[in-house]
């Protein structure tokens, strides 16, 4: 028999306002096996935890029920409060009469009825608790990095310094994301390359670190401390430890009219490429889809100028497998496409262009050399209209934008229209906005040098529509703030478009049974308290993959995301969780039911012999779970036809108690 | 092609005078299509305008007699003009959504039971979209318009507002652009497509319509368009009036050009 101590907590009003919490605790008093019931008001502090612990050596208590808050809050607060007073942490159950109570309902008397309810569950619940020891496992000292933009250099970068391994898996054929095509950055000013890149080369030349490139995470398997991970090494047909990244296979290529993305195909690079000057790893790759050589097997120019001999025609896809401790999602983010806004005449004229588009054609080592002239006829814009929110705050509109901020529009828009008036003092400059936000450091300044300084014209408004005729752009747009309809004919249109997470998240977070929200975003633990965490242990994010960001954001949360990995990875030993799925050997009937909805691969079969009632010895198939791979989620119990599997610290009669205990009302 | 549907059709009074084209060749195709249209035996006007005025009901009364006929007879109702659709979908949106305007249509009608916009309303084009099915439409075409370069010109009655008539995005619209590729040609995108015509400004204000239509079809021609197919007959007639510059014709007459029934209709 239990010797159960009951405590509800008011949790300031929030509890007692519609629940009368004395009567709860007097409620609970005469339930099977509690000894000890009363009430306080904040449970959580020092002062209520002290209540808890003088109450289980005054009254020998085996057994705690806490009537709170969700024990998503406070069940570990209140483990560890037992475990101080020497009671097994998991003796504790909390009954939720806050977030599942309180909070929704408005009156008295029903909220009191069904607070008493619920604890009368978890006091039926407890009565059948056993002590649970959690188990141990090992931690892999090496990290994983997903995505190597600047949000994956920063996190590789701060992991490795701290001396553990760490490798970076990037898709394309070099690292230094999106940020490697920006022209200057907000609010300084200085140049991206020439912060980004020597980032880049210090990742390159850190002994921890190993990158990855033109690769891909394929499969994911473990738990936390010990990830198994597969990575798909994709054939660049270029041996990697030889290319010198000379760049004469580059030069030779007959192959010349492949749309070059790292330019957002507004020029032509080669079939076999080098992305940019500052590359990292400065390699070579063949383009499969574009050289003649792997398409028809004529040509073969670029192995013949090769002086190292680093060409393989016949390369193929190779897959690595490697063991991790934690990973750190940082796959980033892509503006999304115009296809869909038609009403901006995208895809009519050559002249309106998306803001990451201008930042090439602004970047020296853009296609222009950082020219600023209008893609269709090459000649200098005298006026430019820039159309901020193009798919974002796009209410109602799922199927064509975001209804979130992109965040970043604002500031990059304020940059652009600052860098032409400073360059081009001759160009009007034109900012359709819905409202200016700039809330970071030295932002505001920024925006209003734009317009106080750089007399760039900022209009309240959107543009409704732009019609290509001739060599113009005729805008038309609201002011709002003059109520006055506006006829612009503009050289040049510029779509601050909406970003999105990279496509590649999705079937990722899938891997990695890590959450995300309706917008592909990957979900933090906690929306302030831990923002750089997955739900899912061992897996961290960096970077836009969470939310919008912007590159002193993504950089403060790549480090925060780098510091929870050494966090883990300094640990020898991580301490597992002992609600875990048991099988009662005696009852399975091998069927393999269990093993086949298992998500995390934890059960296996195994031959086992038992001992007959009439002495003889049988040859059993019978289910065997691995506790340090079992998540507890009970899937099995539920698939278990014959009831011998079970899910310790919510076992099968436990549950029936507390249903048992809510149905006698 | 079998009898796919039975649907009742309004014409509407345009397309008994001025608009006959849009009608006849409308007519004929949804037969060769598996699509019986039923006319109504008595109908009226749609009411020409849905005005936005909260109190006003009795312009939209005789919507709402058509709409409850083609209740009685359980079947969709199908328009084809522009604004008999626009008229007729809005009343019937209003009398789905709107109680109090519902109620007060139903207190006035005084019929045995209510009317509460059950009726489902499909444009012609809706109806090849989703009924037929705008690859069917392919399938039964003779005559395919090869490679016509062809402008949609929407004009702005006929998606708008997007969400009641919920037919397609009224600032990227893609319906006639389908219907033309269904039928062989090559679609023009262009940006005037879902401007106003001018519409019945043409009557009070020539010059004003006439800056409109000229705008769209110079706006069409720039961007390579050899024709414009339109369903509204004030879009047509205030194109053709003010220009010269491109052949306008309705959806409905491509359509039967590339079943291959424009002659049949014709005779």
């Amino acid at each position: 028999m239990q010797r159960i101590g009951v405590f509800v907590c008011w949790c300031g009003s929030n509890i007692a306002g519609t629940v009368d919490v004395h009567a709860v605790a007097e409620a609970l008093k005469t339930e099977s096996g509690v000894v000890f019931s009363t009430d306080y008001q904040y449970m959580c502090s020092q002062a209520g935890q002290d209540i808890i612990k003088n109450a289980i050596h005054e009254h020998s208590l085996t057994g705690i029920v806490v009537c709170s808050c969700s024990p998503r809050m406070h069940e570990a607060t209140f483990r560890k409060t037992a475990a101080a007073a020497g009671l097994n942490p998991y003796m504790v159950e909390i009954a939720n009469i806050r977030e599942q109570c309180s909070w929704i309902h408005k009156d008295m008397l029903s909220g009191t009825e069904k607070a008493i309810i619920l604890g009368k569950a978890a006091v039926a619940k407890v009565n059948l608790n056993a002590p649970l020891t959690p188990g141990q496992s090992t931690v892999t000292k090496r990290a994983l990095v997903i995505g190597g933009g600047i949000a994956g250099i920063q996190t590789a970068l701060d992991i490795a310094d701290a001396g553990f391994p760490v490798d970076i898996v990037e898709k394309k054929p070099t690292i230094g994301g999106k940020m490697a095509q920006l022209d200057k950055t907000f609010p300084t000013l200085d140049c991206a390359a020439c912060i980004l890149t020597p980032k880049m080369v210090d990742a390159a030349q850190n002994e921890n670190i190993r990158i990855y490139s033109y690769s891909e995470v394929t499969e994911v398997g473990g738990y936390v401390g010990n990830f198994d991970v597969t990575i798909k090494r994709k054939a660049r047909y270029v041996k990697e430890d030889i290319c010198t990244g000379c760049g004469l296979c580059t030069e030779k290529c007959p192959q010349k009219k492949v749309p070059n993305e790292f330019n957002l195909g507004m020029d032509n690079r080669r079939a076999i490429y080098i992305p940019f000057a500052q590359a990292v790893p400065k390699v070579a790759t063949i383009d499969a889809d574009y050289c003649t050589m792997l398409k028809t097997g004529k040509c073969g120019v670029c192995a013949k100028v090769c002086t190292a001999g680093a060409i393989d025609y016949n390369a193929k896809d190779e897959f690595v497998k490697e063991k991790y401790g934690a990973i750190v999602v940082a796959t980033g983010y892509n503006p999304i496409s115009m296809e869909k806004f038609d009403e901006f005449a995208y895809s009519q004229s050559k002249d309106v262009i998306t803001s990451l588009e201008f930042e090439r054609l602004t970047n020296a080592a853009g296609p222009t050399s950082g020219k600023l002239l209008r893609p269709s006829d090459g000649e200098h814009p005298h006026k430019i209209v820039f159309v901020q929110c193009v798919g974002s705050r796009c209410e109602n509109c799922a199927e064509k934008g975001k209804e979130y901020c992109s965040k970043i529009c604002c500031m990059y828009t304020a940059k652009h229209a600052m860098l032409i008036r400073d360059k081009y003092p001759d160009t009007d400059v034109y900012v359709f906005y819905i409202d200016v936000r700039t809330p970071g450091k030295a932002f505001d300044e920024f925006y209003r040098r734009a317009v106080e300084e750089y007399g760039v014209h900022y209009i309240k408004g959107m543009v409704g529509k732009v019609v290509p005729e001739g060599k113009k752009l005729l805008v038309q747009a609201s002011d709002l703030i003059n109520g006055k309809q506006l006829h612009i004919d503009a050289d040049l249109v510029v779509l601050a478009a909406a970003i999105e997470p990279d496509k590649s998240a999705r079937p990722l977070a899938t891997m990695l049974t890590a959450s995300m929200d309706t917008n592909d975003f990957f979900t933090e633990a906690h929306p302030k308290l831990r923002p750089v965490e997955s739900p899912t242990a061992g897996v961290f994010l960096s970077g836009c993959c969470q939310g919008p960001k912007d590159i002193p954001e993504t950089v403060s949360q790549a480090s925060a995301a780098a510091s929870k990995v050494i966090g883990l990875l300094v640990k020898d030993h991580l301490t597992g969780n002992p609600c875990i799925a048991q099988s009662n050997e005696l009852m399975c009937n091998g069927c393999s039911s269990c093993e086949r909805v298992c998500p995390y691969g934890a059960i296996t079969y195994e031959e086992k012999e038992f001992r007959m009632p009439d002495r003889t010895t049988k040859l059993r198939r019978v289910a065997s779970v691995n506790p340090a791979v079992c998540q507890g989620c009970g899937a099995c119990t539920v698939a278990c036809p014959s009831g011998a599997m079970d899910l310790n610290g919510f076992k099968n009669n436990q549950i029936m108690a507390e249903v048992d205990a809510i149905c006698k009302m | 092609m079998g009898v796919i549907m039975k649907v009742t059709y309004f014409p509407g009074c345009t397309l008994k005078n001025k608009a006959r084209d849009l009608d006849e060749y409308g007519r004929k195709s949804a037969e060769v299509l598996g699509i019986t249209l039923e006319e109504p035996k008595a109908w009226q006007c749609c009411g020409g305008v849905f005005t936005t005025a909260n109190d006003e009901i009795a312009t939209k009364l005789s919507s709402v007699r058509l709409l409850r006929s083609a209740k009685d007879a359980d079947q969709p109702l199908v328009t084809v003009c522009s604004a008999c659709h626009n008229v007729v979908k809005q009343t019937n949106h209003a009398m789905k959504n709107d109680i109090v305007f519902r109620d007060r249509v139903n207190r006035y009608m005084a019929e045995e039971t209510p009317y509460n916009g059950e009726t489902t309303v499909y444009h012609y084009l809706e109806l090849l979209r989703d009924v037929v099915g705008f690859s069917n439409v392919a399938m039964a075409v003779k005559k395919p318009l090869a490679g016509k370069k062809i402008g949609a010109y929407y004009g702005c009655l006929l998606l708008r507002p997007g969400k009641v008539l919920g037919m397609d995005d009224p600032e990227n619209p893609r319906i006639i652009e389908d219907l033309i590729v269904a039928l062989g040609g090559e679609p023009v995108i262009y940006a005037r497509r879902n401007e106003c015509c001018g519409g019945y400004v043409s009557a009070e204000s020539p010059a004003l319509a006439e800056k409109n239509s000229g705008k769209v079809i110079d706006n069409a021609a720039a961007a390579g368009a050899e024709m414009l197919v339109t369903a509204c007959p004030l879009c047509k007639y205030n194109l053709e009036k003010y220009s010269s510059k491109l052949p306008i014709v309705y959806f409905t007459e491509i359509l039967a050009e590339a079943l291959g029934i424009k002659e049949e209709v014709n005779e």
